[in-house]
């Protein structure tokens, strides 16, 4: 959808610059004259929201390092220092605690509006692996910030995940040593978890920017999931249409994000942590970050700890597959009254899911994270595959503006 | 002829330059120093306790069992077991029992004294082990890892 620049700069100056490096007019071109489909609601807006949000972690980040000492001794005293002498340090630290929690707040929406716009569907295969590649970067990133603080729930959860690996037949113990760098989580670990904390949000970004060329090679989807098919009816340029709406999705969610940081900046935490991280003694209950907690509960439903193990990431990784494994011909779910209440089962068996992450193994919690994992796997891998051939789905607008157009009418009416 | 040159010096390049950036994540040799075998006196243990050593960054439980703790665990029907063993076999002397007291599942440090079987319980993701250390019920694959040790004197123990 985006042809040659047609941007020229209006001084001398900025010809004189075009013509050797042309960076304006690839801005021009991609967040200027871009076509954006007219009929993009509010949820589109989250791509603009999650960019934001990565650049407020890596600003609050790399001013937090300025004041923080990554050593078992120093780094539980480095964090309460922050938050008591440092200059704002309370703020830089809850800003970049919270941060983290907000940016899963949008990531999440942003995937599952794609999961019922049915964004991930041919031509945007590779958009939408390039975001579940995101997503497994900033679990990464997020796993080993909660480390840092060198809190009780920091050592117990690295102590978790990093024996996840040994749970791999034969090298398993090798690579967690490995991992550790050490016989058990200590000083080591912190040590290479800080530096790839501070590395990975960089290729986070780096990942970005594929994203966003993917995207802008073959279009943004829209709420009806009908190509572009004539650019001066279909689109509106980017600015100001796009830009001003998704700088007023921008500031509603600062404010949402505003009200945690203010209001309830602890709410996300956990009281254990605020407690140093002791090797000797585990916490009565280990709960890994919300954001976490759907996966968590897979990994404990299943009575065998490689088959928990390979579960879990399962879960994340049938992503990846999506566009193959969903049948339909038709993308957007207004469209698939069946898919649609599938979907609301899906999102609901997730929440059930983070719910049970966040409860004791025991009982009829097992039984209810057992059912659910039994249909966030087949989802993926029965309905979506068997519905595109059994759903009738309702007739689909020729066009973008037949939509739009159609709607209007319909509420005049 | 150049080309294959270039491409074999290039293919030992990068493995001799990717080897020592994979190595330097293993232990370093102060970690592995760090990590000799320490003694552990027994005199003090009365019967019926669980006393806990660091040994590797990881604690090491060492129990004086009662004669009771014993006989439940010896008349333990080997069907029974997740992963079979005889306390003969996880003990040197039956009143000692020396085990790593990291929980087989996903690394947690299990209770003494604890559970349905009385030996430890995780509270993690609830493994119950017996008084021979050995796996009854939970997501535990194993038992719980025995290190190498010895009785150097009647109140001495060497682990490592």
């Amino acid at each position: 959808m985006s042809g040659p620049s047609t941007y020229v700069p209006k001084s001398a100056l900025g010809r004189w610059f075009e013509s050797r490096l042309p960076i304006m007019g690839l801005i021009h071109s991609s967040f200027v004259a871009y076509p954006t489909p007219r009929n993009l609601n509010y949820w589109w807006t989250f791509g603009g929201i999650l960019s934001v949000m990565l650049m407020v972690q890596i600003i609050t980040g790399i001013v937090l390092v300025m004041h923080y000492t990554p050593h078992v001794d120093y780094a539980f005293n480095s964090i309460e220092l922050i938050m008591r002498d440092v200059n704002w340090g309370w703020l830089l630290r809850y800003t970049h605690a919270n941060g983290a929690s907000m940016f899963f707040v949008a990531v999440y929406i942003h995937m599952l509006r794609g999961l019922y716009y049915g964004s991930y569907k041919a031509p945007r295969e590779v958009l939408w692996i390039l975001g579940v590649i995101i997503y497994l970067l900033m679990m990464a990133t997020g796993f080993m910030g909660y480390v840092l603080p060198w809190g009780q729930m920091s050592f117990w959860g690295a102590t978790v995940i990093t024996n996840l690996f040994s749970a791999i037949p034969l090298v398993g113990e090798a690579i967690t040593t490995w991992l550790w760098g050490g016989y058990s989580v200590d000083n080591p670990t912190l040590n290479r978890f800080f530096s790839l904390h501070y590395l990975l949000p960089f290729m986070i970004a780096g990942v970005v920017v594929l994203h966003v060329w993917a995207l802008h090679v073959v279009g943004q989807n829209n709420p009806d999931g009908v190509e572009v098919k004539n650019v001066a009816r279909d689109t509106v340029p980017f600015t100001p249409y796009a830009t001003l709406k998704d700088g007023f999705a921008m500031m509603c969610f600062m404010l949402f994000f505003a009200w945690w940081i203010f209001y309830v900046p602890n709410y996300l935490g956990h009281a254990d942590n605020y407690i140093e991280a002791n090797p000797l003694a585990t916490p009565a209950h280990i709960v890994p970050e919300w954001y976490y907690l759907p996966f968590y509960a897979i990994l404990r439903a299943v009575p065998s700890k490689l088959g928990g193990v390979v579960a879990m990431f399962s879960a994340i990784l049938v992503l990846c597959f999506l566009p193959w494994l969903d049948t339909s011909k038709v993308r957007s779910a207004k469209y698939r009254p069946v898919y649609k209440v599938f979907f609301w089962l899906f999102v609901a068996s997730a929440v059930g899911l983070g719910y049970l992450g966040a409860m004791p193994a025991e009982g009829g919690y097992v039984l209810a994270s057992r059912l659910l994992a039994v249909y966030y796997f087949a989802f993926f891998l029965i309905v979506m595959p068997l519905l595109g051939l059994f759903e009738t789905p309702h007739p689909v607008p020729a066009s973008i503006a037949d939509a739009v157009l159609k709607s209007t009418h319909s509420a005049k009416a | 002829m150049l080309f294959i040159a270039t491409g074999a010096v290039g293919a030992v390049a990068v493995g001799s330059v990717a080897w020592p950036l994979i190595s330097q994540m293993n232990p370093d040799a102060s970690t592995i120093a760090a990590g000799a075998p320490i003694e552990v006196d027994l005199s003090a243990i009365a019967e019926g306790a669980i006393v806990t050593v660091k040994w590797r960054g990881k604690p090491i439980f060492v129990r004086h069992r009662t004669p009771k703790e014993i006989k439940e665990a010896q008349d333990v029907q080997l069907a029974q077991l997740p992963d079979p063993q005889t306390d003969a076999q996880r003990v040197k002397k039956p009143e000692w029992l020396v085990v790593i007291g990291v929980c087989t599942h996903l690394g947690c440090i299990p209770l003494g004294h604890q559970g349905e079987y009385e030996g430890w319980f995780c509270p993690c993701h609830g493994s119950a082990y017996d008084t021979s250390g050995r796996i009854r019920k939970g997501p535990a694959p194993k038992n719980l890892e025995v290190p190498s040790y010895a009785f150097t004197s009647d109140t001495k123990l060497t682990i490592g």
